[in-house]
């Protein structure tokens, strides 16, 4: 299935092709099935989706072992998805059902994952960053060789948890493996309109922190980048940055009527689809047939039927357990 | 606690340094960390020498991050740490205000039950030192209006020295307000003394009259004007909140029940404060013990005045606590 995560050089074997696409499209169609999902008022609340910046999250995750951590952002549903949290219960989630990952106390914007220490969906810009540096700071005084991987958009570049969330890190050499998901607008607020310096790197790199611009459309170079980043980061070297450049071809959210950005500049980004890009680099292999793309749509169709199955069989958590977990009902151990 | 009549005598700061130390020796996974806590040994000298014996790793010196480094507490106590952070003042720690109420108080809530979050913040509150308008504020009560956090308040050396290990093993996010003012308050501390429990008022000194209700700094002044007020025959029992969230509401409806009078002293502003909330909880739970209507003894409504002339004006004093005492008890 995945890659070894210290494997700096991921090959373009089928079995591995196959699984980037599937994860790609799982996210794709996932997504597309909660737009739906809102307009027939079964979703509600912001809702912010990935549709196009797949490759990321799917390329960054994959340098990453069953017991690293994320920290992710309220645009997290792809990544939930891909670290390995069910359709089910994300889905569940949506729908603030009680079966959801966060018992639907979250939402979109709040997916937590105990098991695959996923700490949230953080719907403060910036908010997350402290949080993923306690992470690896507490992995390293426990002498831990795992990583935290911080997800991030450029917006975050603006607040003031990012500059001390930087220096934090690359002060105390922390495990954290930053990742930059710049789609060039913060909500409306393109980059250039709201930083004086937008070369991100350059402001990673002020705090000694490596950092590198990636190709957040391809996803070959997204997972690349990333398995590279996470080996230094695990060998105890310090923190990396990486500044995905990619796109989101959908509005911010459900109430984005899109006035700050162009058709055309949205079709141009739309050429670079990352699952087009890198269906037709399959094909061109002879990796991808029909059949093959047929048979994954019918899987990751089969997979978002029986999570919308099961999330409008979900529950309602009794509102009589509204203050649960105001506090903790146990002791830890 | 006490099993034999040993006591030694120590400060406030005193008994917090050994709490710490104790907490760091039972504890690998305690660490302290904050501005200045370790080669400049804290800014109120609390966590003095502690650098020396715990080393660097657990005495950790931050840069004036708030933000960060309360995050990074949240963060640390997620993975298996038991973090003391410490903010300098209670206005610092508006700096660090998102970690705090977004992500330290919420995340249990939001994860569904899944993420407790074992935090200690340990800060500076409260005026008396000539430090003004940015040092000097009491943001206790405000925070505690905040559901998921718990709010401490020790006001005596036991409490200083007991508080910190029950907030450390409570599996929740607890903030420690030591009151500035309190550091050289010297005293008797039994040689044995341990945890205590966060989550009961004290009654410090039993009374008949009227109830004395308050908490941290303004505990002493309270003592002192009940003391007074014990001479010209008036008998005022003094309630040690202690915790600001949750609140002992038992305690106080109780107290308040048996003295049908009541005073709530409260260096935080009167408006929207914790005052007016405790205020609150009697009308609705002892209304019709209630002789007279509660008063308040609160800090004047400005920010915090540097003259000293003036900060003393500013803040509720032992004579003022009397003087409505004497006002309360003689109208009614």
């Amino acid at each position: 299935m995945s890659l070894q995560a210290d494997r700096a050089a991921p090959t373009l074997e089928r079995e591995h092709s196959l699984h980037l696409l599937r994860q790609m499209l799982r996210i794709r169609r996932f997504e597309e099935k909660c737009a739906e999902l809102y307009g027939a008022t079964k979703i509600r609340g912001f809702l912010h989706l990935y549709i196009g910046e797949e490759a990321v999250a799917v390329g960054a995750i994959q340098a990453l072992q069953p017991d690293d951590a994320i920290v992710a952002t309220y645009r997290e549903h792809g990544h939930a998805l891909v670290r390995g949290i069910s359709a089910e219960s994300i889905m569940a989630e949506l729908y603030g059902k009680q079966e959801g990952c966060s018992r639907g106390r979250g939402g979109s914007m709040h997916i937590f994952d105990a098991r695959t220490r996923f700490y949230g969906g953080n719907a403060i810009v910036g908010g997350g960053l402290p949080i993923a540096v306690g992470l690896a700071l507490g992995d390293k005084m426990q002498g831990r060789d795992r990583v935290t991987a911080c997800f991030f958009g450029e917006g975050a570049v603006a607040e003031g948890e990012f500059h001390e969330s930087m220096n934090l890190a690359a002060l105390w050499k922390l495990p954290v493996l930053f990742c930059c998901e710049n789609n060039l607008y913060a909500m409306g607020t393109a980059l250039k309109r709201s930083e004086s310096e937008v070369d991100l790197c350059l402001k990673a790199t002020s705090y000694e922190i490596p950092a590198w611009p990636v190709d957040g459309m391809d996803i070959i170079e997204c997972e690349r980048a990333a398995c590279r980043a996470a080996l230094a980061v695990r060998s105890g070297e310090g923190p990396c940055f990486l500044e995905f450049r990619t796109y989101r071809f959908r509005a911010h959210s459900m109430y984005d009527p899109q006035l700050y950005r162009t058709k055309e500049e949205i079709e141009e980004w739309k050429q670079r689809d990352p699952i087009s890009l890198f269906d037709a680099r399959m094909r061109e292999s002879g990796m991808l047939t029909d059949d093959d793309l047929k048979q994954l749509e019918e899987e990751v169709a089969a997979e978002i039927n029986r999570a919308v199955e099961f999330s409008e069989a979900g529950t309602w958590e009794p509102i009589e357990d509204i203050g649960r977990f105001v506090y903790s009902e146990r002791k830890p151990s | 606690m006490t099993t034999d009549d040993k006591t030694v005598r120590m400060t406030y700061r005193e008994a917090m340094r050994q709490a710490l130390r104790d907490a760091l020796s039972r504890d690998p996974r305690v660490f302290l960390m904050g501005e200045d806590v370790g080669r400049y040994g804290g800014c109120f000298a609390v966590s003095k020498d502690l650098l020396a014996e715990f080393g660097p790793e657990r005495i950790r010196d931050t840069p004036l991050s708030e933000s960060a480094f309360v995050g990074a507490g949240i963060g640390a106590a997620l993975n298996g740490m038991r973090p003391i952070v410490e903010i300098m003042t209670v206005n610092f720690s508006l700096l660090a205000l998102d970690q705090i109420v977004n992500n330290a108080a919420t995340i249990l809530y939001m994860s569904g039950g899944q993420f407790n979050v074992p935090l200690v913040i340990r800060l500076t509150t409260g005026a008396g030192r000539q430090l003004a308008a940015q040092h000097s504020h009491s943001l206790e009560g405000w925070y505690a209006h905040i559901p998921g956090i718990k709010i401490l308040a020790p006001a005596t050396l036991e409490d200083a020295r007991g508080m910190l290990w029950t907030a450390l093993e409570d599996p929740d996010p607890v903030l420690i307000f030591e009151h500035g003012g309190l550091y050289n308050m010297e005293g008797e501390l039994a040689a044995d003394t341990g945890a205590v429990e966060i989550d009961k008022a004290a009654i410090r000194r039993p009374g008949s009259d009227i109830s004395l209700i308050t908490y941290g700094g303004t505990l002493g002044k309270a003592m002192q004007a009940a003391d007074e007020l014990s001479q010209a025959g008036i008998d005022a029992e003094v309630v040690d909140l202690r915790t600001l969230r949750p609140l002992d509401t038992p305690t106080i409806l109780d107290s308040v029940s048996r003295t049908h009078r009541a005073v709530i002293i409260d260096e935080g502003w009167r408006s929207g404060s914790i005052s007016a909330e405790i205020s609150a909880r009697i009308m609705e739970g002892a209304f019709y013990e209630l002789d007279l209507p509660v008063e308040r003894v609160c800090s004047a409504e400005v920010p915090m005045p540097y003259a000293k002339h003036l900060e003393d004006a500013a803040l509720p004093q032992s004579p003022l606590i009397a003087e409505t005492v004497r006002r309360m008890v003689g109208a009614s």
